[in-house]
């Protein structure tokens, strides 16, 4: 299959594109067996320091590098400037639904998001019914993955409000470019990105606790060695000069969460948990999880611990509400969103299923809780053998699924044996909420490595990218 | 602060450093002997896996003692826990689950160990290619400890991790000497055949003190000075004496910086006043194989009272 696509770097109709036109100059200067040789020693430096992820199933490749392509996403100043502003927006929109539906639901008494989708909905925890975070806060780290089709048209394709991943990524993609070609950021003014991480404590940070005193205590939370983003919460812990603590790590003492040190225990603040919800307490949610604190729950409801992203956060990025989020943005900031949604049809509505059905194999079908590219069928590059299965699972439970146009993501260059050669992008910036919302100029390309394909996802053959917000 | 399963961490990632080497060491020392007394091979084959603690699985799998099966065993084996290329894996998921604690130098030494010996061992060792297998391994522990030493913060987690140093070095080396023991005796030994001379080195050898006792006792082996070298020698950096003194000196840090003394502390003193006081003749006196049992009874001892005081668990 071959979309007509927009390229960033180069598009058909208009030539070269003023965000690219200095790297361009660079470019040509190069010889290209030297650019080859660099993006070895890109693959070098990757495994040497370890910057790895595991594929849950694959027992020998257990830990495999995301591929690092070494052409820069140049988005301008500009651009960037109406990206940030229609994030702000519906970052705040999640932050007031979230507020709403824990507590007075004025959304579904006026109707405009059915009270059914929230009910009956797992990511909807009935535990945090009247709890107020601290500071009001629930999405503390959000990614929005944003996809581009033409010059002007950005469209959110997803909400990342649990614990969204990559930012080690964008962090190490743009060290490993500085390490790389010194010169280029010395040619051009590339905006920094290199203080996330104190950003983000200091965010963390500025949502303790009331009763805290003093300095808060903050750490970071992993399932552990052998999750597949290990290396990202250890990343971020050590970034921040945070401790990374684990489920065993902790639990209740005297009303607060604590962590077993050498000297015994210590009150923890603020917990940047990157566990899921149901594994957090297991008093209160999934009883088997070993990976939780039991007990934890309770202190947070009696305000003494902030977790990050709170729980329960996870009705705002359902694939199912997504297809409301104009509707929410509307709603709660008073104006039209500012980022478009892709048009998407809720195979629970029968009108709905019947057009997807007909349609199946131009539209991309989406699993309404799936989450890494996986249990999704993209239509155009499937067989019809693979469409009849597909509508089979869907006729069976259509509520479990929405549809999309098939889009035609915008592409950018990649360094490939024979030259430049475009392939489809998507970008995920990072915003941190606190008292104020913060968006680090830049955020994670991802890029579809195999010619044509539309998926991204790392675990599906995805690759990444450094992504260059210009300083102009 | 330091969480008390940061400081297992670190204490069970130099453990296994130190394992890995010493394993290399052992099949070395083996190595050796089968070379230059091929009669009684099998049985120095036998003393190796005794001193490495491998004896009771590797008859499991094994009839005979050859070389290339003692050596595939305790370098690459993983399916025995304390081969070379188990301990540099522990070692490194250890090193994984405390990286925030280490620098970033100790860490890319510990990976790049791993990742190396793990391509050269992936397959068989070719007996010729056995020496140079073998430095390689010395290397890549030497470049950890260069790191290591070069770059680590002398603060908490530098002294969990000498805890788990020397209490896998005392421990190896007194493994080694209670394996030989009779060896060593004054009865056999006033014989001086050329026999024990060539097990006296590889004693020696097996600790990579072959060269440095001549350097502290000139030329001849005396089974009582190989004694005295690997037990009471204060700047002998692999004997029982210099790893209680170091295991005394870091646990003294922990205590001053903590404020708390426990029941660590006052089994490394004791063990480091015992070896203090006494003389390489008493030692024999009192019977070298109840001494050497005796001391790995209190070094084990000591690591599990090190786990418990700072809440390993």
């Amino acid at each position: 299959m071959r979309l007509a696509a927009f390229d960033e770097m180069l598009p058909e109709v208009s030539g070269l594109r003023r965000p690219y036109s200095a790297y361009d100059r660079w470019l040509k200067e190069q010889d290209p067996a030297r650019l080859t040789e660099k993006m070895q020693d890109a693959e070098r430096v990757f495994r040497k320091t370890g910057i790895t992820f595991a594929v849950y199933g694959e027992q020998e490749a257990s830990e495999r590098l995301i591929p690092f392509d070494i052409v820069p996403r140049i988005i301008s100043g500009n651009e960037w400037r109406r990206l940030t502003q229609g994030i702000e927006q519906r970052v705040q929109a999640l932050n007031a639904f979230l507020d709403d539906i824990y507590h007075r639901q004025e959304i579904l008494r006026a109707g405009r998001v059915p009270r059914d989708l929230i009910a009956k909905n797992e990511a909807f925890l009935p535990e945090m019914i009247g709890v107020r975070p601290p500071a009001g806060v629930y999405t503390h780290i959000i990614g929005v993955d944003i996809v581009r089709i033409s010059e002007d048209e950005f469209y959110v394709l997803e909400d990342n409000a649990r614990t969204p991943s990559g930012v080690s990524y964008m962090l190490e993609n743009r060290e490993t470019m500085m390490q790389l070609f010194p010169e280029l950021f010395q040619k051009i003014k590339v905006r920094p990105v290199e203080n996330y991480p104190q950003l983000l404590r200091q965010s963390l940070a500025a949502v303790r606790p009331q009763s805290t005193k003093g300095a808060p205590t903050i750490a970071v939370l992993t399932p552990g060695s052998f999750n597949s983003a290990y290396f990202e919460h250890a990343f971020l812990a050590d970034q921040m000069g945070v401790q990374l603590v684990e489920g065993q790590d902790l639990r209740v003492v005297d009303g607060h969460v604590a962590m077993r040190t050498t000297e015994g225990y210590k009150q923890i603040d603020v917990l940047y948990r990157r566990v899921d919800d149901s594994f957090l307490d297991p008093l209160t949610f999934r009883p088997d999880s070993a990976l939780g604190i039991p007990g934890i729950m309770d202190v947070y409801r009696a305000g003494n611990i902030t977790i990050a992203n709170a729980p329960g956060t996870g009705i705002a990025d359902d694939k199912a509400i997504y297809s409301y989020m104009p509707e929410i943005v509307e709603f709660y900031t008073g104006r039209k969103a500012i980022l478009g949604n892709i048009p998407t049809w809720r195979c629970s509505e029968p009108d709905s299923l019947k057009y997807v059905l007909e349609h199946i194999h131009e539209l991309v079908i989406k699993e309404v809780h799936g989450s890494g590219g996986y249990g999704m069928l993209v239509g155009p590059a499937a067989t019809k053998k693979e469409c009849e299965a597909f509508a089979k699972k869907l006729a069976a439970k259509p509520s479990n699924y929405i549809a999309q146009p098939t889009l035609a993501l915008s592409t950018c260059p990649i360094l490939t044996d024979k030259g430049l050669a475009p392939r489809h992008v998507d970008l995920r910036p990072y915003v941190l909420v606190s008292d104020r919302i913060q968006i680090v100029p830049g955020g994670l390309t991802r890029v579809a490595l195999k010619e044509g394909s539309l998926v991204v996802n790392s675990s599906q053959g995805g690759g990444t990218k450094d992504t260059w917000v210009l300083d102009d | 602060m330091l969480l008390g399963r940061t400081a297992n961490g670190l204490y069970w990632m130099n453990r296994y450093i130190e394992r890995a080497e010493n394993m290399a060491r052992l099949v070395d020392a083996g190595l050796r002997m089968a070379l230059t007394r091929t009669q009684s091979a099998s049985e120095e084959w036998n003393s190796v896996l005794l001193s490495a603690g491998s004896d009771v699985a590797f008859k499991q799998k094994y009839q005979d003692y050859t070389a290339a099966d003692v050596a595939d065993f305790l370098l690459r084996d993983t399916s025995n826990p304390s081969s070379t290329m188990s301990s540099i894996e522990t070692a490194r998921n250890n090193a994984r689950m405390v990286r925030t604690a280490l620098t970033r130098e100790t860490w890319e030494s510990i990976n790049e160990a791993w990742m190396s010996l793990k391509r050269m061992l992936a397959r068989p060792i070719d007996e010729r290619d056995l020496p140079s297998v073998l430095d390689a391994i010395k290397r890549e522990t030497a470049l950890i400890r260069g790191s290591f030493y070069g770059t680590m913060l002398r603060n908490e987690i530098f002294d969990f991790s000498q805890l788990g140093t020397y209490v896998e070095r005392a421990d190896n080396t007194a493994r080694i000497l209670d394996v030989k023991y009779y060896v060593l005796l004054p009865s056999i030994s006033w014989v001086g055949s050329t026999l024990d001379n060539y097990q006296w080195e590889s004693i020696l050898r097996s600790v990579s003190a072959h060269r440095s006792y001549r350097w502290v006792y000139d030329a001849d082996y005396k089974p009582t000075n190989i004694a005295d070298y690997l037990i009471l020698n204060v700047r002998m950096p692999r004997s029982l004496t210099f790893c209680y003194r170091f295991l005394s000196e870091h646990l003294k840090f922990l205590s001053d910086d903590y404020g708390e003394r426990h029941a660590c502390h006052a089994t490394a003193e004791k063990t480091q006043a015992m070896l203090r006081a006494g003389s390489i003749k008493d030692i024999f006196d009192a019977g070298l194989h109840e001494f050497l049992a005796g001391f790995i009874r209190d070094n084990t001892r000591l690591g599990d009272e090190i786990a418990q005081d700072y809440k390993f668990y």
